[in-house]
């Protein structure tokens, strides 16, 4: 975070003395007076807006982008109508300038080319990139099957490369939002409640009086419109319970704060729900007439104690009956988090349905205070011949595995790029559309192998990342602030959709994914799925099918729709059908059942460190999404890099100081690439250290951000994947502390299977453009 | 008039938002800030306290900063607010060695710059831009001569707390805790 006195950003406790910092001077010369006459007069000339939503995050908040007198982009402000925002953007949002800004950003069409034995990028013109892919996807569709074809994707220009490859006859789509992220949950609410929780997360913290959070760091992950309804609550006197074993932000504003052994959670949770069926805390006719499976339930968790609980987390009985008599006071207005990032352990589908089945108990679900039923509006698909249907699905790779998952999997698509004697074809082709891969999937060693079986690898991306030098062609796309994009018409309470508009021409050579997705099919002998000169011409096309335009949307950025179908909440004694096999809550889970999965959640003892080692942990910061952010010169000013919080007892026991840059390795011998400064602070488990994902940039194209901080992760070498829904839990890793530089050797190391090439790609001397 | 803040630190999460807001608001260079963000820890885990406080110049009723500039560039304006005059400022820095909050810093173009309310969004009847942006709504700007004002409302219910109230400089932003 930006603070003025850099000892406070590094100290564990205490204020500490004033400093007296900044004494440098520059005397003014009398030239520089004049220009900030003009700078002065500039200023206030008539500004121009432009609307857009934002594309920092996943959060998509609708807003306005201003430009000066000169024509400049200089800031962007929320729009008030936006409900996603509230006329509030959050620190990446506001600093959504300095994307825009970025120097480093990619300018023109790279292709990987040999010369005198060296790899290297080359500049070429778009019709080379374009011809060069689609020739390449066309050989593949001969010779193994579009469906060999897979795509990665991340954010809204995603969409054109989807409808791209679905024309070409590949559905294998994959975002790691959902195996890397929160996948899990979505399966757990899914066999609950028949609905899954989707996003932005329909939970009404505004008007609830108990918020529990798993492990969910609200506050530091910075979903704004979440942070804001948290802070209402605040205002409103909610209680607020964090189970973390960080004191995290949203720790910090709770009423309760469970400093829980990690990966112990499901007992809690199972603990919880023993209590409140056991002194009858719920609503016994709720229960009756709207959920399936009490009575197996409550014989399942008869055993599972507070007490029971006690030696398995260390949270006393006495906190587990308090808190849980707090849900159940406040319910139904009551939300237990289901979280956002839950791949944690491999049973995260068990732990989150452990969630579920306690809203349900709490009546949480479709109450005031709970979880509202959000609306979204429906445009209409801008006219398109049929997809053909594809011959094979990346579900072939993993006959009887996986069974409940709903989307693709990366991870699951990583896999089955790597050949084996079993699949007649693995995967030949991967477009990669504003996803760090390498940052993003686990298990480095795989990726790296993953993509040496490629014919192919695009990256269509802003900036350079790690997985654009792996690419055999970049594309540079122009940032949001330049281009078009889909309507946005997520839902919210009220149904709301909103316009992103180019305030200025795409810089360099960058364009649009829309355009891009459209010269490639045309390449592709695809044309007709792409029936428009200019993509204005859909979006005013399905703007008028739901009675605006984009003449109107231009001037108001969002419009507010009234709800169509039912209220907010469920109205008391509705009868509610529930999309699940029994129509009902399943508290026990038919589906899970008949799928072969046990049908309730239990508690199961995950691996501890060992000695001399700590769990990594990693989260969020709000002034960063990921790795995408780390190099815009606004936010890189706000945070430059992670630390890595260890506790003071450790820190006493390894000798390590307050801003000691050190090397983590891991339980699997891997070493971080690039060093991190250690923050002793009394936020952290002594069995545990904690970073800030997204950091240690390992391609040198990113001025700023290369080698700051480390990366989390690359120490991710053991994945502990969820047999339910193919989840890859990743916090099952152990660091140690490295106070001496690793050699390049000894980086590399670990990784036995990569020829020299390779292990200097990891170390970052990555193909050079 | 007296402008002052109001800044809720059991809100406040340190995001950081209004430090963002003010640089693309006024425009302020690259490396620098007006608004800054401290974060204190106090005691031993697991019985931990933090406080987050979004800090900047104090807008001080009795300020040294405006008493030693030597060439009247530092001065106060309508409303109490502690204002810099480009022009006028040679950049001598004394102010910046004068201040108990840090809060002023030598702009590279050659003057002392720090923060200003965004008098010029006040003017209009807006909040300052750290204000406005605040996602969790945890600064209230205002007057505090209006009983009425929301300033005044918050610090009339609730428990308050200058920074370096033993300096004597009569600080305008008080954090509520």
């Amino acid at each position: 975070m930006k603070t003025r006195r850099d000892f406070i950003k590094i100290s564990a406790a205490g204020t500490g003395g004033l400093a007296l910092g900044l004494s440098s001077v520059k005397l003014a010369q009398a030239s520089q007076f004049s220009d900030l006459l003009k700078r002065k007069e500039k200023k206030s000339e008539v500004q121009e807006r432009f609307p857009t939503y934002c594309e920092v995050c996943f959060w998509k908040c609708a807003g306005w982008t201003y430009k000066d007198g000169e024509g400049k982009i200089v800031k962007i402000i929320g729009n008030d109508e936006d409900p996603h925002c509230n006329g509030r953007f959050c620190p990446r949002g506001t600093g959504g300038v300095g994307m825009y800004n970025d120097e480093d950003r990619l300018k023109t069409p790279l292709m990987r080319k040999e010369v005198n034995g060296k790899q290297v990028f080359e500049e070429v013109s778009w019709d080379d990139a374009l011809d060069y892919i689609s020739e390449k996807m066309q050989g593949i569709a001969k010779e193994h099957g579009p469906e060999c074809v897979a795509l990665f994707s991340h954010g809204a220009g995603g969409k054109y490369f989807s409808h791209l490859l679905k024309a070409f006859g590949s559905g294998n789509i994959a975002a790691p939002s959902y195996a890397q992220c929160r996948g899990p949950r979505e399966v757990g609410f899914i066999a609950t409640f028949g609905a899954a929780i989707g996003s932005p997360e329909p939970t009404d913290i505004r008007d609830t009086r108990c918020l529990v959070l798993i492990g969910s760091h609200i506050g530091e992950n910075m979903h704004n419109g979440q942070v804001q309804e948290m802070s209402d609550a605040i205002d409103k006197r909610a209680t607020i319970i964090t189970v973390d074993p960080r004191y995290s932000t949203a720790a910090s504003k709770s009423k309760y704060w469970l400093p829980i052994k990690p990966a112990t959670d499901l007992a809690l949770l199972m603990a919880w729900i023993h209590v409140i069926i056991e002194d009858e805390l719920y609503n016994k006719e709720y229960i009756e007439k709207n959920t399936f499976g009490f009575q197996q339930l409550k014989q399942h968790v008869r055993q599972m104690t507070p007490e029971w609980a006690y030696g398995i987390t260390t949270i006393e009985p006495d906190v587990i009956r308090r808190t849980a008599k707090e849900m159940a006071d406040a319910s139904p207005a009551v939300i237990v988090h289901p979280g956002r990032h839950v791949t944690w352990y491999g049973d995260d589908t068990q732990r989150t349905r452990a969630i579920a089945i306690l809203n349900a108990l709490l009546g949480s679900w479709g109450s005031r205070g709970g979880f509202f039923l959000p609306e979204s509006i429906h445009l209409p698909k801008y006219p398109s011949p049929e997809y053909p249907k594809p011959k094979r699905s990346w579900r072939d790779a993993f006959p009887g595995q996986f069974k409940l998952a709903e989307l693709a999997l990366a991870s699951g698509i990583c896999d089955a790029t790597v050949p084996t004697t079993e699949r007649d074809c693995s995967f030949k082709a991967w477009l990669v559309y504003g996803t760090n891969l390498i940052e993003t999937l686990p298990n480095q060693k795989q990726t790296y192998t993953a993509i040496q079986n490629l014919d192919i690898l695009v990256a269509i991306d802003t900036m350079p990342m790690e997985i654009t030098g792996y690419a055999d062609v970049i594309l540079p796309e122009c940032t949001y602030l330049e281009r078009y994009d889909d309507i946005r018409t997520s839902g919210t309470r009220t149904p709301t959709i909103a316009l992103r508009m180019p305030a200025a021409e795409p810089k360099y050579d960058s364009k649009p994914a829309w355009w891009m997705a459209k010269e490639l099919g045309k390449r592709l002998g695809l044309g007709a799925y792409f029936d428009y000169e200019d993509y204005t011409e859909v979006l005013d096309w399905q703007l008028k099918q739901v009675g605006s335009s984009l003449e109107e949307m231009k001037k108001i950025g969002v419009k507010k729709f009234k709800r169509e179908y039912g209220d907010l909440y469920y109205n008391e004694g509705e009868k509610i059908e529930f999309n699940t096999n029994t129509g009902k809550i399943e508290l026990f889970s038919t589906a899970m059942q008949d799928e072969g999965y046990d049908p309730l959640p239990s508690y199961t003892p995950h691996p501890e460190p060992p000695t001399g080692y700590y769990r990594l942990i990693y989260g969020r910061a709000p002034m960063h999404s990921f790795s995408r952010t780390t190099n815009n010169p606004l936010l890189f000013d706000l945070m430059e890099e992670n630390n890595i919080w260890v506790n003071p007892k450790v820190a006493n026991e390894w000798d390590l100081k307050n801003g000691q840059e050190i090397w983590l390795k891991n339980q699997d011998g891997i070493v971080s690439n690039f060093p991190s400064k250690v923050r002793v602070t009394e936020r952290i488990r002594w069995d545990s250290i904690y970073v800030v994902h997204g950091f240690g940039h390992s391609n040198k194209n990113l001025k700023r951000s290369y080698g700051r901080g480390l990366s989390d992760q690359k120490l991710i070498t053991n994945v502990m994947v969820d047999p339910i829904m193919g989840g890859t839990g990743m916090r099952g890793n152990f660091v140690t502390f490295l106070t001496e530089e690793p050699t390049e050797l000894e980086k590399a190391k670990g990784n036995p299977y990569l020829n020299e090439k390779e292990s200097s790609m990891i170390v970052g001397k990555e193909v050079e453009s | 008039m007296r402008y002052a803040m109001a800044i809720d630190t059991k809100k406040c999460i340190g995001c950081s938002d209004c430090v963002v807001a003010c640089q693309t608001e006024n425009n302020v260079p690259i490396g620098y800030c007006r608004d800054w963000v401290v974060e204190s820890v106090a005691g031993t885990y697991p019985q931990v306290d933090l406080e987050i406080r979004s800090e900047r110049c104090n807008h001080c009723d009795n300020a040294p900063c405006v008493r030693c500039c030597p060439t009247g560039a530092s001065h106060i304006v309508e409303g109490g607010v502690v204002l810099v005059e480009p022009y006028k400022c040679i950049g001598c820095g004394a102010c910046i060695e004068s201040c108990p909050y840090d809060a002023r810093y030598s702009h590279p173009e050659g003057y002392v710059d720090k923060c200003t309310f965004c008098l010029h969004r006040v003017e209009k009847g807006q909040d300052p831009a750290c204000v406005s942006v605040c996602p969790t709504k945890c600064m209230y700007f205002g007057d505090l001569d209006n009983t009425n004002s929301i300033v005044s409302k918050m610090l009339a219910t609730r428990k308050y707390k200058t920074l370096a109230p033993e300096a004597g400089t009569k600080p305008q932003i008080f954090y509520l805790i």
